[in-house]
């Protein structure tokens, strides 16, 4: 059963607060911000994962999966999956969520954007034949990683275009969810483009230029 | 490297959301493998994915849910990171999971007039092949049923729309009936995926077609 949002402050209690930016080895100055009550629950899922990432933390991944999972479970049954199916499938995404830590860049993705591309990648094998070709991979080797202020200023602009994204006409948000859940193809898509993505791409080309220069 | 002709929001929006054909898939990973603007434009279209995952409503889990996903956990290896692609690759690394290699790798095959290719995959749903094209060399003149996106990884090709060089991807649709030209000098490599069996307006490409599904 679905217990619900796990509460801030019990994942807060366990110490969950590690920083993409205060590094292992240190080699970062900027102090991570402590986990507040005023923490949004962008930063909270971002402190999480860093606590999986870093210290194969069970109560912080306890923390994501109360919270993803039956989101995760809920998204592959609208795609068309069975019951039974999308349980597998789901559990499946949350070992990858875990072992692919290390890929969560959240100066360029909310969680639930990361979380999305690996169940929409595993609706992908469990529904077709096809392969899926993903573009190479661009991550923070162990020696660097994204600052915190453009980890948080991202994280903003996540929050506020899923609000933006809330406020769209029903008509538009409903085309815009069967795009998602694999039910237009390329060409009925067209009329679900045109969605207010311009400062969350600003955001996004900023943490890429600071990743291609910190890989050369 | 400067690149021109990007991907349209279309196809970007289709590939984020999981629903594009393989064949075009290719093209597209190939191409942000190499286009930042791409790149960027695609990872803004999944954070609408994500908007749609965590409002579209919760399914309730199975009891053990949780302990089964952490046994799953403790059945695997952490997944190790790739090596980057190698500085004097001419394919990324998507295109050379399917090659099994570089451009060295590429088992053509003679199609007409010095033009040669290479299927990597054809289904139901589209096809997609290495085109190589010797430089001042034209592809024969052909229409299509659906989509044809085309992408350059070495040399350049003009046509009516303009000049395409390494990066660049011309999408045609219907109404398009184009010849594409490689320039003259270096020989052209390009990737092509479509979504329907072209069609040529020649007479002897015609005939030709079914044995070499060209």
């Amino acid at each position: 059963m679905f217990t619900g949002e796990v509460s801030q402050a019990e994942a807060g209690s366990q110490g969950v607060p590690t920083s993409y930016a205060s590094g292992a080895n240190g080699s970062r100055t900027r102090k991570a911000p402590r986990l507040a009550s005023t923490e949004t629950d962008e930063m909270h899922w971002v402190a999480c994962m860093a606590r999986v990432r870093d210290h194969a933390d069970q109560a912080a991944f306890a923390a994501l999966f109360r919270h993803f999972a039956p989101r995760v479970k809920g998204f592959l049954m609208k795609s068309g999956a069975s019951e039974a199916l999308a349980e597998e499938c789901m559990q499946d995404v949350m070992a990858t969520v875990w072992t692919k830590a290390a890929l969560f860049d959240p100066a360029r993705a909310s969680l639930a954007t990361w979380v999305f591309t690996i169940a929409r990648n595993r609706r992908i094998d469990a529904f077709r034949r096809d392969r899926r070709p993903e573009p190479e991979d661009l991550t923070w080797g162990p020696e660097s990683e994204p600052d915190q202020a453009d980890v948080m200023a991202f994280q903003q602009e996540a929050e506020r275009l899923a609000a933006a994204i809330a406020d769209l006409p029903d008509k538009q948000r409903d085309l815009i969810e069967r795009a998602y859940f694999g039910d237009l193809s390329h060409s009925e898509i067209a009329e679900a483009t045109g969605l207010p993505l311009g400062t969350i791409k600003s955001r996004i080309r900023l943490a890429l230029d600071r990743l291609r220069h910190a890989l050369t | 490297m400067s690149i021109v002709h990007h991907l349209p929001d279309t196809i970007l929006m289709a590939y984020a959301a999981g629903n594009l054909p393989e064949a075009f898939g290719l093209v597209v990973a190939t191409h942000v493998s190499l286009c930042d603007d791409c790149r960027t434009r695609l990872q803004a279209f999944e954070a609408v994915g994500g908007t749609v995952l965590e409002s579209a409503g919760a399914a309730a889990v199975s009891e053990d849910s949780l302990a089964a996903t952490m046994r799953l956990i403790a059945s695997r290896a952490k997944d190790p990171i790739k090596a980057r692609m190698p500085a004097s690759a001419v394919f990324p690394a998507p295109l050379r999971d399917y090659v099994g290699g570089d451009l060295d790798a590429v088992r053509w095959r003679s199609v007409a007039g010095g033009v040669r290719q290479a299927i990597l995959a054809s289904s139901r749903s589209g096809s997609v092949r290495l085109l190589y094209i010797p430089g001042g060399a034209a592809m024969p003149d052909h229409g299509h049923r659906g989509t044809e996106m085309t992408m350059v990884l070495k040399g350049a090709f003009r046509d009516a729309d303009g000049r395409f060089a390494r990066g660049d991807v011309e999408v045609a649709t219907e109404a398009t009936s184009h010849t594409p030209v490689a320039e003259a000098g270096e020989d052209c490599v390009c990737l092509a995926a479509t979504d329907a069996p072209l069609r040529f307006s020649g007479l002897i490409p015609r005939i030709v077609q079914p044995f070499f599904r060209i």
